[in-house]
């Protein structure tokens, strides 16, 4: 075991790792984050996406070791003290059924917004492109997102 | 899956410390860049090293490095800093284009060209690209540095010219004397995270020189020199362009698996390579054309 120092949420923590872990499992088994999911594990389905230096990445592939000094931010982070448009965007068109997909869609959108605030549908379908959602069929994800950026919902 | 081969983190912040644990470690030892192929590795078992040296963290490496005619891609790079530069995009479409259909966003933040090389399984997106640039891969261990020309450097499926204890310090792309044109194409069965079933680059000079490129159509990423020649000074005519697809299964040896079979891989890279040579003129011409939906969708 190693102690490592991390800005998470905007605090910094340290914690305990073995270089094995990955930093999916320490989020949620060791820092208490539940929204970081794990859908597949290698890479594919975008469940576990969180900001690592700002840059979304997948925390399944991501070794919680390399991390030492960086800052992450998950979706309990960016929505600390409330909801933000985003979110209440998502809320106001239906856009989850399970909600599995949920955060990882979030944040690489965040990043997207942060990026180039007003992306068009094209951006929008070819950034979520890694993010799998098995219940929407992505029209209300993507109408959310259009709405929260002031482009007219079709 | 959690990863169940213990091994211990090396963390070096120079390419001296780097290159000295290469030596100690020798095979036992993987170098660890954005990890998006080897911690799949590891928890697929493929590999099971019993220490990772990161490689992050080494000052001497660098990111990108643009100069007047070339373009140094170091080991740290991503897909993500070749898609941002507003001069690959303009000078180096096709290695803009193959990083643009590498996975998906979160992929590309993490994933590095020199890893995805050094990784050299067979459906790689930045091959064809570096390949018809006729890139040159920088290598350091402790007996010293070697550049080797891609040409040289896909030996079989996951194998490479590196040596065990050698580091990829980066990629030289040379900029083509001439006023040229490219573009990639890639068959997937949807667009983001899927692997290439078939790939091709195609760079095409005012002076008439034709370079073509394919991936995931063969045990190795490979140019295509029979076309090459046949093409080279020559305006494309209707004829020539029968006679050049005539050869694309030639240069190929596809394999039906799991994504599709080796007749559906021959044909589709006959319609890529027609379609891809369009492209070329018409960028050539000053047109700008959007390669996304090439083969529908
Ligand atoms: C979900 C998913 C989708 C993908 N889709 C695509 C795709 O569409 N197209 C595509 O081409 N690839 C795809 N890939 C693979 C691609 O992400 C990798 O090939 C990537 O480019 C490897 O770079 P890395 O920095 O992540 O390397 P790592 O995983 O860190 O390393 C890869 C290998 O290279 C070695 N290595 C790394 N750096 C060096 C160095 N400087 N010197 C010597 N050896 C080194 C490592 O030891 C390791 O063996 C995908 C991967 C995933 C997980
Ligand atoms: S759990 Fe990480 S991408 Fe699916
Ligand atoms: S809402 Fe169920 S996976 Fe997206």
């Amino acid at each position: 075991m190693k102690e490592i120092t991390f800005i998470l949420n905007n605090e910094k923590r340290s914690v305990q790792v073995e270089p094995s872990e990955t930093l999916l499992e320490v989020l949620r088994d060791k820092m208490g984050l539940k929204s970081p999911k794990c859908g597949c594990d290698r890479g594919d389905c975008g469940a576990c996406v969180v900001l690592l230096n700002g840059k979304s990445v997948r925390s399944c592939l991501v070794l919680a070791i390399e991390t030492a000094g960086m800052e992450i931010m998950t979706l309990e982070g960016i929505s600390a003290k409330n909801l933000n448009a985003l979110q209440e965007a998502f809320i106001a068109f239906n856009s989850f059924q399970c909600g599995y997909c949920a955060p990882g869609i979030i944040i690489t959108v965040t990043e997207l917004l942060t990026k180039n605030p007003k992306p068009d549908l094209e951006e929008i379908k070819e950034v979520l492109s890694g993010n799998l959602c098995r219940c929407t069929g992505y029209k209300p994800i993507f109408d959310a997102i259009l709405d929260v950026t002031g482009k007219e919902v079709k | 899956m959690s990863i169940t081969n213990d091994f211990e983190y090396y963390c070096p912040s120079s390419l001296d410390e780097t290159v000295k644990l290469l030596e100690q470690l020798g095979e036992q030892a993987a170098l660890l860049a954005g990890g998006t192929d080897l911690i799949v590795n590891i928890k697929d078992d493929l590999e099971s090293p019993s220490a990772v040296i990161d490689i992050k963290r080494v000052s001497e490496l660098r990111g990108l490095d643009i100069d007047k005619d070339k373009l140094f891609i170091g080991a740290k790079t991503t897909f993500t800093d070749i898609l941002d530069s507003s001069v690959i995009k303009d000078n180096y479409l096709l290695l803009w284009e193959s990083a643009r259909a590498v996975a998906s966003v979160g992929i590309r933040n993490r994933a590095t060209l020199v890893g995805n090389i050094c990784s050299a399984v067979p459906c790689m997106d930045s091959a064809p690209a570096l390949l018809c640039y006729d890139a040159i891969v920088h290598t350091v261990s402790k007996t010293g540095k070697r550049d080797i020309p891609i040409n040289d450097w896909f030996i079989a499926p996951r194998k490479t010219a590196r040596k065990a204890d050698e580091l990829v310090v980066g990629v030289t792309v040379p900029l083509p004397s001439q006023k040229n044109s490219g573009c990639y194409i890639k068959l997937g069965r949807y667009g983001g995270e899927d692997l290439a079933q078939a790939g091709l680059g195609i760079l095409i000079r005012a002076d008439l020189e034709y370079r073509i490129a394919f991936t995931a159509v063969g045990p190795i990423p490979i140019r295509a020199q029979k076309i090459e020649e046949l093409l080279k000074g020559k305006e494309i005519d209707q004829d020539l362009l029968k006679q050049a697809k005539e050869l694309v299964a030639e240069e190929i040896s596809p394999i039906t698996d799991i994504r599709s079979t080796r007749e559906y891989r021959e044909h589709i890279c006959r319609v890529m390579f027609e379609r891809g040579l369009i492209v070329c003129q018409q960028r050539m011409n000053g047109e700008i054309i959007n390669t996304v939906r090439i083969l529908g969708g």
